[in-house]
C-alpha cells in the first residue's frame, strides 16, 4: 500500500522539505545527482576549449598618492598650529613604521617584578575584603600565631590565645 | 581638472546644505556630496557646526565615473585625522595638479626652504586647492606668491626670492 502510494506522488511533491526527512542519504544523492542532470542537458555550453587565465601583472591605481608615496596634505610649519605638527609625525612615521617591523616591546614604567609584588599582595588584600566576618576572624588568628613563632626566637613566651568559647552566664 | 579618486584628500566649498548632506564643491564635473554624520563626534542630536561657504578638507569615500562621488571627514578607525572644517582665515587659491603632486613629494624642497621662512600652517588639496594661513596678511600673500610661482621658477631663482625675503 505505501508503495502504491509512493509511486502516484508527483516529483515536486516528492522534493518538497517534509518529504525529503523520510528519505535515506541514498535516495537524497540519489535525486539530487538526477536534478543535477537534467539541469546540464538544458543549459548551453561553449564547445571551445578553456583558456587558462593568466594573472594580470596590470593593477590600475587612479590616485598619485600611491604612485609617488605622497605625504600628508595638511602641514603646520615652526609651531603654528601644534595639532598639525602632531598629526604629521604621527602620518609619516606611520609610513615608515609600515615597511619596518616594529617588535620591541613598549618600555614599561612598573619593571616585570615589582608587577608581580605588587599583584601577589593586591590579591591578598582584596581577597580579605571579601571573605566573611568567621573567615575574617580566621585570618586573624593565623596572623596571630605566625607573629608568635617568630617571636619564639627571641625568647619571649609564647601567650596562650584564649578560645573564644560559649561561657555559661553564672547563675 | 581634477577627477575624484577614492580616497584622495581634498578641500571642498560647502555650496548648498540639503537636510542631512552637504554638497561640496571639489574641482570636479560633479558636486560631491558630505553627511553630516562624517565626521568625528557626530550624532543626530550633535550636528557639526558647517554654513554655506565653509571650507572641508577630507577624503573620497566613493568615487567613479557612474556616482556623484561622495566625501566623509573621518578615517576607517573613526578618527578625524586633521581632516574637517578648515578653520577661519587664511587664504584659498588654485593651482596646477602638477604642482600639487611636486609638492607633497615626500621631501620637496620648497616646502622645506618656505618652513625655514616664518611660522604657517599649509592644506595642500589633490584637487589643485592649496590654503594657506600666516600670522600677518603679508605673510599669507608672499607664501601664496612663492607657491604659484614656484611651478615655473628654477631652484636658483626660488632661492635667490627666498634670501631676499629673509633678508627684509
Amino acid at each position: 500500500m505505501a508503495g502504491e502510494v509512493k509511486s502516484k506522488l508527483s516529483k515536486n511533491l516528492l522534493r518538497m522539505k517534509f518529504m525529503q526527512r523520510g528519505l535515506d542519504s541514498q535516495t537524497k544523492k540519489q535525486l539530487e545527482e538526477e536534478e543535477k542532470k537534467i539541469i546540464s542537458e538544458e543549459h548551453w555550453y561553449l564547445d571551445v576549449p578553456d583558456l587558462k587565465e593568466k594573472e594580470s601583472c596590470i593593477i590600475e591605481e587612479r590616485s598619485f598618492v600611491r604612485c609617488e608615496d605622497l605625504v600628508y596634505g595638511r602641514m603646520s610649519f615652526k609651531g603654528f598650529n601644534p595639532e598639525i605638527e602632531k598629526l604629521m609625525i604621527q602620518m609619516n612615521s606611520k609610513c615608515k613604521e609600515e615597511e619596518i617591523e616594529v617588535d620591541d616591546k613598549m618600555e614599561a614604567d612598573v619593571s616585570d617584578e615589582e608587577m608581580a609584588r605588587r599583584y601577589e599582595t593586591l590579591v591578598g588584600t582584596i581577597g580579605k575584603k571579601f571573605l566573611r566576618k568567621r573567615d575574617q576572624r580566621v585570618l586573624k588568628d593565623d596572623d596571630e600565631d605566625d607573629e608568635v613563632d617568630e617571636d619564639r626566637n627571641s625568647n619571649i613566651i609564647p601567650r596562650k590565645k584564649a578560645k573564644k568559647i560559649f561561657l555559661k552566664p553564672q547563675d | 581638472q581634477y577627477v575624484p579618486v577614492k580616497g584622495d584628500h581634498v578641500i571642498g566649498i560647502v555650496t548648498a546644505k540639503a537636510g542631512d548632506v552637504f554638497k561640496l564643491d571639489v574641482g570636479g564635473s560633479e558636486p560631491a556630496s558630505l553627511s553630516y554624520l562624517a565626521f568625528e563626534g557626530a550624532t543626530k542630536r550633535n550636528r557639526p557646526n558647517v554654513q554655506v561657504g565653509d571650507l572641508i578638507y577630507g577624503q573620497f569615500l566613493v568615487a567613479n565615473k557612474d556616482m556623484e562621488p561622495e566625501m566623509v571627514c573621518i578615517d576607517s578607525s573613526g578618527k578625524s585625522s586633521g581632516m574637517g572644517i578648515i578653520g577661519q582665515d587664511g587664504f584659498l587659491f588654485k593651482v596646477s595638479l602638477g604642482l600639487i603632486r611636486k609638492l607633497l613629494a615626500p621631501k620637496c624642497e620648497i616646502i622645506q626652504e618656505l618652513s625655514q621662512l616664518y611660522p604657517f600652517e599649509l592644506v595642500l588639496g589633490m584637487n589643485g586647492r592649496i590654503w594657506v594661513k600666516a600670522k600677518t596678511v603679508q605673510q599669507t600673500l608672499i607664501i601664496v606668491n612663492i607657491l604659484e610661482a614656484s611651478e615655473y621658477m628654477t631652484a636658483e631663482q626660488r632661492r635667490q626670492a627666498l634670501a631676499k625675503l629673509s633678508g627684509n
